[in-house]
């Protein structure tokens, strides 16, 4: 069931809050929520929370004969499915139109922008190539779950890590990883997704990451996918409200300057997993 | 107030009897010819209370979906006009319906007209497990508005079922606190949502991010937590 769209007060306060340049939890108006993260005991299982937001993303890895045409690559395939735990306006079955952005973003920015390198995935070619399966969950939706789930997404990316495998001509041995380290999977790059709301109203100005009132109200909101290289990956905008060109050139050099934080974050957290993680054999 | 879970049943014995929230009574012998003292049923997990001579029990517990109860007060949204009256979302499973007939001073001639997306703070005046709700928004006794009908301006803000009754405790230390630093005007429905009011956004606020930190749901601070929060947020935005 859709819940009923927000009342006239809330929606009056909010303008009214936004004009004084206040919002409802008290950020300004280009903060994000604090990042969390937590990893589970398995490689490639992150937790990642956007205040109230949540998602929860899984990468595994099997092994599968390639397709013919691309022979020398890797698969990856992504599942997300928004289930009615997240929030009550998602149903199972019956996709959304904010749900069918939150797929086609997810795939631009993790599959399409090219981030995995699908040729080091490559074992034996045409014979055996890794697939990899990202499967993101939403557990809870407070607003803005495209950008956690992208980061949600990426982070499990760069966390998890294959197996070791040895090709003695067409012989294919795999080494678990309490005989050989397991191996990081090679990215070109980390974009991160960055979602600003607009509002009808031109006087107010964006806003980053928006919460669950902010989204509903919005009158646009535009989505940028960049990595903390200044390459721009993917650029959304939706909904009516016309933008002037410097203004998006504004918001472009903003989301610069917090994809730097963001990686610096995601770095340092991953950094302290892995410390975390080192065992001494004797 | 010892724990209960649903199904145990409860020595709740008195000639008055009046059951809460959470307790169900039922016939425990088939025959209805012998008379045998009814048995008191739980049928919510949470802690067991009754008043000092026993006439009063009822649970205590914590939820987030609303199920409603006849006389309790509420804050619904107006979803739809339908003929004679309106249908009004209540948080609960479904929603209610509000007589246009239901409200101070209105005739057939003069009903009010409340827009969709209005709220409205009104009590439950029919709650029946196989019908739908149904609010009014005035005493039926004295058809008197008793700060009841539509609610205009402020703010709309949602928590937990327990702290939306913690609020209403007149000993609870939260609202007080609040009054004390600004003035502000608030309305607590027993469903989960407390509209509040103040003159400045920043107050209203303030308000809304103290009762989301000291609901039990959430960060669950005591008097001292909140008064600390209220000078931060003070040193933010200058309350």
């Amino acid at each position: 069931m859709r819940p009923p769209s927000p009342s006239i007060p809330e929606k009056e306060f909010l303008f009214t809050a936004l004009k004084q340049s206040l919002r409802l939890d008290g950020r300004h108006a280009l903060e994000m929520r604090p990042i969390e993260l937590s990893f589970g005991p398995e490689l490639g299982w992150v937790e990642c929370a956007l205040g109230k937001t949540r998602v929860l993303a899984h990468v595994d890895a099997k092994m599968i004969k390639p397709p013919p045409e691309r022979p020398f690559e890797g698969l990856i395939t992504i599942h997300s499915e928004i289930s009615p735990m997240a929030s009550s306006e998602y149903e199972v079955g019956r996709s959304s139109e904010e749900e069918v952005t939150i797929t086609r973003m997810l795939d631009k920015v993790v599959r399409r922008s090219d981030t995995v390198d699908k040729e080091s995935l490559c074992i034996l070619a045409g014979q055996r190539v890794w697939h990899l399966r990202l499967t993101i969950h939403c557990l809870a939706d407070s607003g803005n779950l495209l950008d956690c789930a992208c980061l949600a997404g990426l982070v499990a990316l760069k966390h998890f890590r294959r197996p070791d495998v040895e090709v003695i001509g067409e012989e294919v041995t795999v080494h678990p990883p309490t005989s050989r380290a397991p191996l990081p999977l090679s990215l070109h790059h980390t974009p991160y997704c960055f979602t600003f709301a607009f509002f009808p109203d031109t006087s107010i100005p964006p806003v980053l990451d928006p919460n669950l009132l902010e989204q509903r109200l919005n009158g646009g909101l535009i989505s940028i996918a960049l990595n903390a290289q200044r390459e721009l990956c993917v650029v959304q905008k939706s909904g009516g409200v016309p933008l002037v060109q410097e203004d998006v050139l504004k918001i472009v050099d903003i989301a610069v300057g917090k994809a730097k934080e963001v990686d610096d974050f995601v770095e340092s957290r991953l950094k302290e997993d892995w410390e975390g993680r080192k065992v001494e054999v004797r | 107030m010892p724990v209960v879970l649903p199904g145990e049943q409860v020595p709740a014995q008195h000639v008055n009897l009046k059951l809460g929230p959470g307790l169900q009574q039922v016939q425990t012998s088939s025959s209805s010819t012998s008379r045998t003292a009814p048995s008191i049923i739980v049928t919510r997990a949470g802690t067991l209370n009754h008043s000092a001579n026993g006439s009063r029990w009822w649970i205590e517990s914590n939820s987030r979906r609303y199920v409603p109860a006849p006389q309790e007060s509420i804050i619904g949204v107006i979803v739809q006009k339908q003929g004679e009256g309106f249908r009004v979302d209540i948080g609960s499973a479904h929603s209610a319906n509000l007589d246009g007939l239901a409200f101070e001073g209105a005739t057939k001639r003069n009903k009010p007209n409340l827009k969709i997306g209005s709220l409205v703070y009104a009590r439950v005046s029919l709650a029946h497990k196989d019908m739908e709700p149904e609010l009014e928004c005035f005493d039926a006794q004295t058809r008197k508005a008793e700060g009841f009908g539509e609610l205009k301006g402020g703010f709309l803000v949602k928590c937990s079922l327990r702290m939306c009754r913690q609020l209403l405790d007149p000993n609870h230390f939260l609202l007080p606190l609040l009054g004390a630093q600004f003035p502000l005007e608030v309305a607590v429905g027993l469903n989960g949502r407390v509209w509040v009011n103040s003159k400045e956004a920043k107050h209203v606020i303030a308000v809304m991010r103290a009762i989301e930190a000291a609901d039990p749901d959430g960060d669950s601070l005591d008097a001292s937590g909140i008064t600390k929060l209220l000078q931060d947020l003070d040193s933010k935005m200058s309350l």
